[in-house]
């Protein structure tokens, strides 16, 4: 597994805002339940993300930690329970519910760029349409965005003549271009070649740096260690334990945890 | 071979009928189609369940069925139409927009969902999601079964030769019975001017192809 060889580096630039000065809750999830037919994929999920916090959701392929992720901003519905971003419950449908997409930035593990827009044009379809920013200011805006994921230089290219890696630099900055308050990551390095997960981390290390509230579906322990304020760990539609990174992964409490980490960490 | 040099102004006067109600006819069913399939694809069951009742109507009710519906069955209810062109298109209409629904459709269904719910995901409603990013996919393949529909449409229009429009085939009729001993001059004429709709249709559709086509 590629987990393993980020595990090992030494942990630099350590510097998430620090715990106790996190801001107030963002996202909350209260008594959440989820079922796929007669399958139960999410259990009585209480959790709340506060302002600021960098969240890393792991656990085994349908703990439904992908569920959980995309229920935040209802691309999956609940069948239970509520959800709020901002104090604001998720709204069923229509323009209310786009309106709260907007404010939620999300990044898909299968990248999802749009495939018959270039680059530059992906990132300023959202400003352009569903903020109504003027056509050169979104522009700009974009090409800025673009730059600071280091991958200005393709803007005017389309998504398939991308690398895997550039693809989901170029995903992030379309998340961005809309000023997220939260940004969800669906297993964002799963679909990527060994040598580009970095590159697209990196990005992630600097937004968690630079204080975004980031919930991510994720095995890269290197990125955990780095950036993550609070790891929760998944397994068969509960959270089962919650723990700040380093003690999550040199000390995990229950069976389960323990189990699965020795799982991915013997690779 | 002279009767059918003398009979073109008759023949030209037949193929813009036709022109006319494959092009009005065209028109309407595209954009009539597109709304039904967006219909069929929208997240309100009412809306799909529409859609859906529309289009088994549309497209499994034989042409000649339609035209006799709109031209005797529905002044009947006390909805008189104007004889000739006007019923003509609607019936035509009627019945293809049922057929470019299930083509627009299909091409929908073609594109990825993970494209719809990127666009979802960065806030767009369900009317721009479709419009902005989902139906410019869709038309890559949805455009050559489209085609097909049209020239369907444009040979569906010789239906119209029986309720009264004086259309390319009811014009190839009427010179038949003037010229006995030309019939397949006349006949060779009026397929003619068939293809000169059908076959530009189709170059023109292979230009729209290549302009729309991308890599995914």
């Amino acid at each position: 597994m590629n987990d393993a060889s980020t595990t090992d580096e030494p942990i630099v630039d350590h510097e998430p805002t620090p715990r106790d000065q996190l801001g107030g809750p963002l996202v909350v999830l209260d008594g959440v339940n989820k079922y796929f037919g007669e399958l139960h994929v999410l259990q009585d999920i209480d959790l709340t993300v506060h302002r600021g916090e960098v969240l890393v959701v792991i656990g085994p392929s349908g703990s439904g930690k992908s569920t959980l992720c995309r229920a935040i901003n209802r691309l999956e519905t609940i069948s239970s329970g509520q959800i709020s971003i901002d104090g604001v419950p998720l709204p069923e449908e229509g323009k209310a519910l786009a309106r709260l997409r907007s404010d939620v930035g999300m990044v898909f593990q299968s990248f999802n760029l749009f495939a018959h827009k270039t680059v530059l044009e992906n990132v300023t379809l959202g400003p352009l349409k569903v903020r109504g920013m003027k056509s050169a200011a979104a522009k700009q805006e974009a090409m800025d965005l673009l730059d600071r994921v280091g991958v200005a230089n393709q803007a005017q290219k389309m998504p398939a003549q991308l690398s895997g890696g550039q693809q989901q630099r170029v995903a992030i900055a379309r998340a961005l271009a809309m000023n997220p308050k939260v940004m969800l990551f669906d297993e964002p390095t799963s679909a990527l070649d060994p040598e580009m997960i970095n590159e697209v981390l990196d990005v992630m290390v600097g937004l968690a740096k630079e204080g975004m509230t980031m919930v991510v579906v994720t095995h890269e322990m290197g990125f955990a260690r780095k950036a993550a304020h609070r790891v929760v760990f998944m397994d068969a539609g509960r959270i089962v334990e919650e723990a700040e990174p380093e003690v999550f992964f040199t000390a995990p409490t229950s069976d389960r945890a323990k189990d699965f980490l020795s799982k991915i960490l013997t690779h | 071979m002279d009767s059918v040099i003398e009979s073109l102004p008759k023949l030209w006067d037949g193929f813009t009928t036709t022109l006319f109600l494959a092009v009005v006819s065209g028109v309407l069913s595209l954009v009539v189609g597109t709304v039904l399939a967006a219909f069929r694809v929208s997240p309100l069951r009412s809306l799909r369940i529409i859609g859906a009742t529309i289009v088994e109507i549309g497209r499994n009710t034989p042409l000649t069925l339609v035209f006799v519906f709109f031209v005797f069955i529905l002044p009947t209810t006390g909805y008189i139409l104007p004889l000739g062109r006007v019923p003509a298109v609607i019936a035509l209409t009627v019945y293809t927009s049922a057929f470019v629904c299930e083509a627009v459709r299909s091409g929908i269904n073609s594109v990825g969902v993970g494209q719809a719910e990127a666009a979802r995901a960065i806030g767009l409603g369900t009317v721009q999601t479709l419009s902005l990013v989902v139906i410019p996919q869709a038309l890559r393949t949805v455009v050559p079964p489209l085609i097909n529909v049209l020239i369907a449409l444009t040979k569906n229009t010789s239906v119209a030769a029986g309720f009264a429009v004086v259309e390319l085939t009811a014009t190839g009729r009427s010179l038949a019975r003037d010229f006995p001993t030309d019939v397949l001059w006349m006949l060779g004429g009026v397929a003619f001017f068939y293809l000169v709709i059908t076959i530009p249709a189709g170059t023109i559709a292979g230009a729209i192809e290549r302009r729309v086509v991308f890599s995914r």
